[in-house]
């Protein structure tokens, strides 16, 4: 016999929906109302965040890590977030100062994106880890390259300023109204500077609560190591992984 | 072909009708982004001058100017020359008046819709001011009908959207139920779901199925899955009473979203042949959106205003229940702003009513895009008084699955006692019949729904 009453942490287990406990005859109540406008305020401060460069580079410093920073052609916040073009764009003086790293196999990038809140909570762990886990692997990393004003392409400038078959691109997602500190990992192989989205990997919700870090990079080399065996990232990836998992005739 | 229009002793030029057009579009970040728009306010008025002089008949030739567009070739098929030659000596601006002219009835323009093409319509929004927008649509009704009716005059409708991240189908009950016990859901009850496999369709097909007929409300169902999908979905045996699509304006564009016009003639035949809905009942529901065809790379350049009203010579193509703009979704590349946001549904409301759509729009923002609830306050008010056919509502406003804010189901309480706009009447009376918006519902709490639903095992 099911209990007819499910319990309200049943509930919240099942759906983060705001549901309203009873069936309200008119207008939501005044904590509700500026719950709603707080975690909104949230999402707009985190879109509106910049790149804390000292605190990112010291970070990296302690766990002994190069950096080098560069910013897109939106130069500017408002810019940035009306014009995805320009944030894809890497400007030729700052691709020069990328050169001289010696040869490189994977390029690291780490992008404010749309929350630098969320590369402040998780930016330099994961490219921490991230850095030791490649150097197992006997790949050359890139000195991580810390990117302002940075939409997901702009890595393919920067790994193509560098010589780097490889790019992993990292930075804040879109905030929701509930979390906004949301990574998303993008990993390229053979970028150009007019890759398709269909030929990136993307892991999304890097999180405490979502995919944690160390999880994420595990998926991250594996799939780097996939890669560079075929030559093929995203939805060419897949499929060439769909016809290897066929049984044979 | 060169179009001019001279201003204070400057002559400006345009070297195409769609060049033109762009230039006339009220401001709207997605046509700055596309290098489409004109270069400040002066320009954009000199254009909507320009504009506002040309007979309507210029654009009854080839406008997108593309090869094998099957969409313009649609257009030209749909054109009924009778039906145009009310309005076929007027101009732009001269139709602008028409259509405010307080003797012109709602009939009147009605009657017009088939011979209108989408690119009149766009051109005569763009000269119309907001007001101008809500005072012409308010004239309008159009009807449609499944198990409820909408768009009668003096109503609005919701839909109920109980979306779940994971389509868990006890999330997705019990986001549809809390917004039953608020009174939305009478346009559909409508799922977005975050897979896109045939036993999730029809898996979710049956929760909503299970809902509606255990609760025995008049609306229909909806899970917004890709077209093949539902038509995989519903050749094996799957509860469908709405079949849905994202569409726009152009071949290419529907391409991005991986359909053709005869996959929808086929959807629409599929579900007509399962006979859920009464005789004459309509059967697809459609989503539109400035910036979807510009997204795609298949703008064509075209501004993202023109391209939107071409996607409705798609819809229309089908009589669809159910056709609603999702305005603010895109995101502050388009449309930046409260003001860009209300400015498009108004706009998309007008063009789709005046091409005799069942027009409804998504009142909603994303995070990242400069505004807020308060101008979702002032969107579902000002569409309210243009006598929209449906809007959308989720718990609390938050969708917990797309991400993004749209109205809450607490608006549907706004809707009916401070706007004074009732849903469907079917709806209506069955929302009597339960106590519904009283203390004594009948409905079950959101306590109690999962215990007394017979919700299939997942």
């Amino acid at each position: 016999m099911t209990n007819p009453i499910t319990p309200p942490a049943t509930i919240r287990a099942i759906t983060q929906a705001r549901l309203s406990r009873n069936a309200p005859r008119g207008a939501v109540g005044t904590a509700t109302s500026l719950a709603f406008a707080l975690d909104h305020a949230r999402a707009r401060e985190a879109v509106h965040s910049e790149l804390d460069v000292p605190r990112l580079t010291r970070d990296l410093a302690q766990a002994g890590i190069e950096h080098a920073i560069v910013i897109s052609a939106a130069q500017h916040r408002d810019v940035f977030v009306t014009r995805p073009d320009l944030g894809r764009q890497l400007p030729e003086d700052q691709a020069s100062t990328l050169t001289g790293f010696g040869e490189v196999d994977v390029a690291l990038v780490l992008g404010d994106g749309l929350s630098a809140v969320a590369v402040a909570l998780n930016g330099a762990a994961f490219m921490t880890e991230l850095n030791t886990r490649l150097t197992q692997l006997n790949l050359r990393c890139s000195p991580v390259i810390l990117a302002r004003q940075a939409r997901v392409a702009l890595g393919d400038g920067i790994a193509c300023a560098m010589g780097a078959q490889t790019v992993v691109m990292v930075l804040g997602e879109r905030p929701g109204l509930s979390a906004a500190d949301g990574l998303g990992v993008y990993i390229t192989q053979n970028p150009t500077d007019h890759t398709a989205d269909s030929a990136r990997h993307c892991l999304s919700n890097v999180r405490e609560e979502g995919l944690p870090v160390t999880e994420a990079v595990a998926q991250t080399c594996e799939l780097i190591k996939q890669m560079r065996a075929t030559g093929l990232s995203g939805v060419a990836l897949n499929q060439r992984l769909a016809i290897d998992a066929l049984p044979e005739n | 072909m060169t179009y001019y229009a001279d201003i204070g002793g400057h002559r400006f030029a345009w070297s195409s009708l769609k060049h033109l057009l762009a230039h006339a579009t009220p401001q709207r970040t997605g046509d700055d982004l596309a290098g489409l728009a004109a270069s400040g306010p002066v320009e954009r008025l000199a254009a909507q001058h320009c504009l506002a002089d040309l007979p309507l008949k210029v654009f009854l030739d080839d406008v997108l100017c593309i090869e094998g567009d099957d969409v313009t070739d649609l257009i030209f098929s749909q054109h009924d020359p009778e039906a145009f030659r009310v309005v076929s000596s007027l101009t732009v601006g001269g139709f602008r008046d028409w259509l405010l002219n307080p003797d012109v009835t709602g009939a009147d323009i009605q009657g017009l819709a088939w011979g209108l093409t989408p690119e009149m319509v766009a051109a005569v929004s763009k000269i119309m001011r907001a007001q101008d927008l809500i005072a012409v649509s308010a004239k309008i009704e159009v009807v449609t009908k499944f198990r409820s009716t909408i768009g009668l005059k003096g109503r609005v409708s919701t839909r109920n959207q109980p979306n779940h991240p994971a389509d868990d189908s006890r999330g997705i009950a019990l986001s549809a139920i809390d917004g039953l016990l608020m009174g939305t859901g009478d346009a559909v009850i409508g799922v977005n779901p975050a897979t896109d496999t045939i036993p999730d369709y029809i898996r979710i097909c049956d929760v909503l199925e299970t809902i509606r007929t255990q609760l025995d409300i008049p609306t229909q169902h909806c899970l917004l899955g890709h077209v093949s999908t539902a038509i995989a979905s519903i050749a094996q045996g799957a509860a469908v009473d709405l079949v849905f699509q994202s569409v726009a304006g152009s071949t290419k564009a529907n391409e991005g979203f991986g359909v053709t016009l005869p996959m929808l003639t086929e959807a629409h035949d599929a579900v007509r042949s399962l006979g859920r809905a009464p005789a004459g009942s309509n059967l697809m529901y459609f989503e539109t959106g400035q910036g979807a065809a510009l997204s795609a790379d298949a703008h064509h350049d075209m501004d993202q205003q023109t391209m939107e009203t071409r996607a409705y010579a798609v819809a229309r193509q089908y009589s669809p229940l159910l056709v609603n703009t999702v305005v603010g979704f895109i995101g502050p590349e388009y449309l930046a702003d409260g003001k860009q946001i209300i400015r498009a549904g108004l706009e998309d409301h007008f063009c789709g009513k005046l091409l005799g759509l069942p027009m409804g729009v998504d009142v909603c923002y994303t995070n990242h895009s400069y505004a807020d609830q308060e101008d979702m306050d002032v969107l579902l008010t000002v569409l309210t008084a243009a006598g929209v056919s449906f809007v959308i509502t989720v718990p609390g406003s938050d969708d917990i699955m797309l991400n993004y804010q749209t109205l809450s189901h607490h608006d549907a309480n706004f809707i009916r006692n401070t706007l004074q706009r009732p849903p469907a009447p079917e709806f209506e009376a069955w929302m009597e019949r339960n106590g519904v918006g009283t203390a004594d519902v009948k409905l079950p709490s959101i306590d109690s729904a999962l215990g007394q639903l017979r919700l299939p095992a997942a």
